[in-house]
């Protein structure tokens, strides 16, 4: 008796041991930031802009546009460091001593824009000494593979996890299942999960959409045609930028006369460009969500021998070196590169039971004639971006294929 | 019928004329040509390796390799133009013979060869690079595709070399190659060295692309994505059967020309741009079934299993 | 281990398991370099979960290249299958969701098969067409990830009995009914026939048309048991996870890789699996010795036509 007992048992114990599930049972979806998509705005679409993306939301926008003229609490020299209203949250619980194993689980290095960062991470790594180890998996911009990835870093004795998610959605059960054995850090794109100890990303793309349109409201005079290139549709971060600045189209005297999809090739984005001055006779300005293309947008203007319209790009360097050569009217919105070394920061400060902003949001500059000089700097590859707040690391600028 | 899509072609540019008459104006046609001409290229250049029943799928990725390897090596220094032009050439010819040494010598299927030099190639420029493109390109060298006479008396160029090629010995060793292997060696053709040469030409087009591509819009990490299939495409748009044996370059070069029409047309119409996809993909396989359909084979060859593998 | 070793071992031995002793190789080099971390349960687990869906698809894709086709339209299928569950499982209706996915597959697939067939579309450009077609649709539809699994339908993805995924379960499932069709009914002969002479199979009264439409819908049916699979792991439908997935030419690329002759009509499931193993052990030695992406092309690159040349030189041996 005492036997089947104690067989059963056992039999029950293996059962309970060898059936797990790497999903953690409660799901909550209290989401960061994301309130529930509202139903597309009533307001008629005017000026040729389209229909809102189901992505928008309206209190996210209030919030970053507001967030823009706010001051951001921190060194003044290291906006890396600097965090806009920050809501403090205790980390004591996590506090260790002695060496660390950071752990981190990216995305994908698959573009300029992710290579800058990964350098700034791995040089923002090798400054702390209490770094022991450092393992970093590479997803390759496949959403099953960081799952994976994910629930192997959590099984190989991290003390902390930074991930930067792939998709927004898809990765949130993987990152709760994470938090529930290590402290982990989300940066770039969120996840609607608030487990996380801390989610970092600049102010956002609403910001980064505005930014443009406004200076393009600003310089080109009423009745002006906007021509606006997207990158790829159905990108979260992508939408949020197009959705903020056909907002402000909307309510401008502007006219959209195109909203075209470049998939971030530069020979197509010339093309379309060249084809919209031929049938327009006259472009006044351009809106991009992404500055990779730019340049080719403006070569086509060059090309087509007319002046270059007031346009909008991004912080990368070949972007910059012909706004300075040319001497152009345009504006820089950022996506800065520098967030990539917060989540090491943020990780030790963690380690150290020290707290850190529950959401920290970082300080979103943008390029404009007046400080241009100041982020440019010509000894660096075309592809550079230039808010990589790299500048004092070491190994620069030669691991950013950079001179000098 | 051999030439039927030039009818297509006629039809498009006629129908890209009734919204925009600009294209019949001189400037506006060397423009439609000027655009076309990276694809043309291509498209001459994978045609020499259908016809010979083969694929060439690591174009795409070599044109990104020569644009990245052009702007590293110039950066930015007009005197190393030249130099690196001809590097550039040797590099599409290495490539080349590479696919075609494996694929005939070791007798891996062309498919699986050039998938792996897709792999290889792209892989290695970034390990090169360090992740992402650096250097700059130089004046000189963005001549070649930026200017519109330049980029469209290479094209001829290349286009007059092709049909020449074609009408030459080894034009009709290459049909009997893809047509019957086995037949063409019984009747004295190299065939092993046949198709190493239409790799060769397939490596050298793909230079040639990639100087016009990087000259035309500058230093890009995805100059060449999915260019291999849009070659392919045009190829078949040509009318050329992939398996080997049958086709001509000019049609070939002609479903180049058909498919960046399609393009300019699907935009012209401000098809949304998301189902402009959707369109294309159809009108491909309504063409190529229209194409099997009006033209039955004369001569029976037998369909061996599939026939993109030796 | 020299060349003419290699080679006398190999003269004896099929394609598949070429592939299994190139796995062993692989996996005893990575407890050599790992040690305990390779062989953890973390990394065991993760293995499978990363090979699972891959492994399905290039299952249905074998089947497809065995019959003297090949299918580059499962990369958007699995896309559009995910989102087609997960939209209909919103409501809770689990059952609806994979019905759903599965009959879009089956469509798919049958379009697919009667493009080859009937409009004698050669099979690359018939499933890069419907690819477009698909990429259209979806980019139009679509913004980003949507509809949402219940949590029971996650538990496909998640759960695990001991150090085996249910995930990988399912794939050995699939991979033992495909071995069942392939080696034990008579569709499987004709496969095999249709694969190895198209002529000599119809001159024998195979309805080859037939033939080629079931294995298309088969292969379609596989990149929508694996769409539900990543709609399970994603907690949603995503319209990019089968082309960032690569599942198009990684699919191919594996299925050759185990053994099968692209031109058709000689290879098996047991090679297909192999290759995929091979390759998702590979990457886990990749991110034990952290070897960056770029590299890691390179090596599948040279693995995988490397591989397609030893078997073709032991085949006319």
């Amino acid at each position: 008796m005492r036997r089947s007992t104690s067989l059963a048992v056992v039999a029950v114990a293996l059962l309970a041991a060898g059936c797990a599930s790497d999903k953690p049972t409660a799901t909550v979806t209290a989401s960061q930031g994301a309130t529930a998509p509202q139903a597309s705005a009533t307001e008629s679409p005017a000026a040729g802009t389209g229909e809102q993306s189901k992505f928008f939301v309206q209190a996210d926008y209030d919030a970053q546009l507001a967030m823009r003229t706010k001051q951001a609490q921190g060194p003044a020299d290291k906006p890396w460091e600097q965090a806009i209203d920050p809501q403090m949250t205790d980390t004591a619980g996590y506090k260790k001593s002695g060496d660390v194993h950071l752990c981190f689980s990216n995305a994908a290095v698959n573009n300029p824009w992710r290579q800058v960062g990964w350098k700034n991470m791995q040089a923002e790594v090798s400054l702390h000494k209490e770094i022991t180890k450092f393992t970093a998996l590479d997803a390759e911009g496949k959403d099953d593979k960081q799952i994976s990835d994910i629930a192997e870093l959590t099984g190989k004795g991290c003390d902390a996890l930074i991930v930067s998610p792939n998709t927004t959605a898809t990765l949130t059960p993987a990152v709760e299942a994470a938090c529930q054995k290590v402290p982990v850090i989300v940066f770039d794109r969120g996840v609607e999960t608030d487990c996380p100890v801390t989610f970092i990303n600049p102010i956002g793309g609403y910001a980064f959409g505005a930014d443009g349109a406004e200076f393009l409201v600003e310089k080109v005079p009423a009745g002006g045609k906007i021509l606006a290139l997207r990158i790829l549709p159905g990108v979260d971060v992508l939408e949020t930028r197009w959705s903020a600045a056909k907002v402000t189209f909307d309510k401008s005297q502007l006219e959209v006369v195109g909203v075209e999809f470049t998939d971030g090739d530069a020979a197509k984005t010339k093309n379309i460009v060249s084809d919209y001055v031929q049938r327009h006779g006259k472009i006044d300005g351009v809106w991009m969500d992404a500055g990779a293309t730019a340049v080719a947008a403006i070569e086509a203007f060059e090309d087509a021998g007319l002046p270059v319209p007031p346009i909008v790009g991004e912080d990368q360097q070949d972007f910059l070196q012909k706004w300075k050569d040319n001497n152009l009217t345009a504006v820089a919105p950022t996506y800065p590169t520098y967030q990539w070394r917060t989540p090491v920061i943020a990780a030790l400060k963690i380690l150290k039971g020290e707290e850190v902003p529950k959401t920290w949001k970082l300080p979103q500059p943008k390029i404009t004639a007046e400080n241009l000089d100041q982020y440019l700097k010509p000894n660096m590859p075309p592809l550079h971006y230039a808010l990589c707040g790299c500048e004092t690391l070491p190994g620069f600028p030669a691991n950013w294929g950079g001179k000098g | 019928m051999k030439y039927a899509i030039f009818v297509v072609l006629v039809l498009l540019l006629a129908a890209i004329a009734l919204a925009n008459p600009f294209i019949l104006e001189p400037a506006g046609f060397l423009a439609f040509v000027k655009r076309a001409a990276p694809l043309v290229i291509l498209a001459a250049g994978q045609y020499f390796v259908i016809v010979s029943g083969e694929f060439d799928l690591s174009v795409g990725s070599l044109v990104t390799v020569e644009v990245v390897v052009a702007a590293r090596l110039i950066d930015g220094n007009e005197a190393a133009t030249w130099p690196v032009l001809a590097l550039l050439l040797a590099l599409g010819l290495l490539v080349g013979l590479v696919n075609g040494v494996v694929t005939t010598l070791l007798r891996v299927p062309s498919f699986i060869t050039t998938l792996g030099m897709m792999l290889i190639l792209s892989g290695a420029v970034f390990l090169w690079t360090g992740g992402a493109p650096r250097g700059a390109l130089s004046q000189t060298f963005r001549i070649f595709g930026r200017d519109t006479l330049y980029a469209v008396a290479i094209m001829v160029v290349v286009g007059v070399a092709a049909v020449l090629l074609t009408r030459a010995t080894y034009g009709r060793t290459l049909i009997a190659t893809g047509d019957n292997e086995r037949a063409a060696a019984l009747s004295g053709v190299r065939v092993t060295r046949t198709r190493i040469l239409a790799f060769v030409i397939s490596g050298l087009a793909a230079a040639v692309a990639g100087i016009m591509l990087g000259g035309f819009a500058g230093v890009s990490a995805q100059v060449g994505q999915g260019l291999e299939f849009s070659a392919i495409t045009a190829v078949v748009l040509g009318g050329v059967a992939l398996g080997g044996g049958r086709g001509s370059v000019v049609a070939a070069m002609g479903g180049a020309f058909t498919l960046e029409a399609m393009f300019t047309l699907l935009n012209l119409y401000g098809i949304s741009g998301a189902l402009e996809y959707t369109l294309q993909g159809v009108i491909i396989i309504a063409a190529v079934a229209a194409g099997a359909v009006q033209l039955p084979r004369l001569t029976p060859t037998p369909r061996k299993g599939d026939a993109h593998a030796s | 281990m020299s060349e003419r070793v290699l080679g006398s071992l190999s003269l004896r031995m099929g394609p598949a398991q070429v592939v299994f002793l190139a796995l062993l190789a692989v996996l005893v080099l990575g407890a050599i370099v790992g040690g305990a971390e390779f062989m953890s349960m973390e990394t065991v687990v993760g293995i499978q979960q990363r090979s699972a869906a891959l492994g399905i698809v290039a299952i249905g894709q074998t089947l497809a290249i065995l019959a003297g086709s090949l299918d580059l339209s499962v990369a958007v299928l699995i896309s559009l299958t995910s989102l087609v569950a997960a939209e209909m499982m919103e409501s809770g209706n689990v059952a609806g969701g994979v019905a759903g996915a599965l009959a879009v597959s089956v469509l798919v697939g049958l379009v697919n098969g009667a493009v080859i067939t009937k409009f004698k579309v050669h099979a690359f450009i018939a499933t890069l067409g419907m690819t477009l077609v698909i990429k259209g649709v979806l980019d139009h539809l679509y913004d980003g990830p949507a509809g949402r699994v219940p949590d029971s339908f996650q538990r496909l993805g998640y759960d695990r009995i001991g150090p085996i995924p249910v995930s990988a379960l399912l794939w050995a499932g699939v991979a033992l009914a495909v071995w069942f069709i392939l080696t034990r009914t008579r569709t499987g002969y004709r496969i095999y026939a249709v694969g190895g002479d198209v002529e000599v199979a119809r001159l024998s009264g195979v309805r080859t048309d037939r033939v080629v439409i079931i294995t298309h819908v088969l292969c379609s049916l596989c990149a929508g048991i694996a769409g539900l699979l990543l709609a399970s792991r994603l907690g949603a439908g995503a319209p990019t996870v089968g082309t960032d997935g690569g599942y198009d030419l990684e699919s191919i690329a594996a299925v050759v890789l185990g053994g099968t002759a692209l031109a058709g009509g000689r290879g098996g499931v047991a090679g297909t699996v192999g290759g995929v193993l091979l390759l998702a052990v590979l990457d886990s030695l990749f991110n034990l010795l952290e070897v960056n992406s770029f590299f890691k092309d390179v090596v599948r690159g040279v693995v995988i036509v490397a591989a397609v040349a030893v078997y073709v030189r032991r085949r006319k041996s």
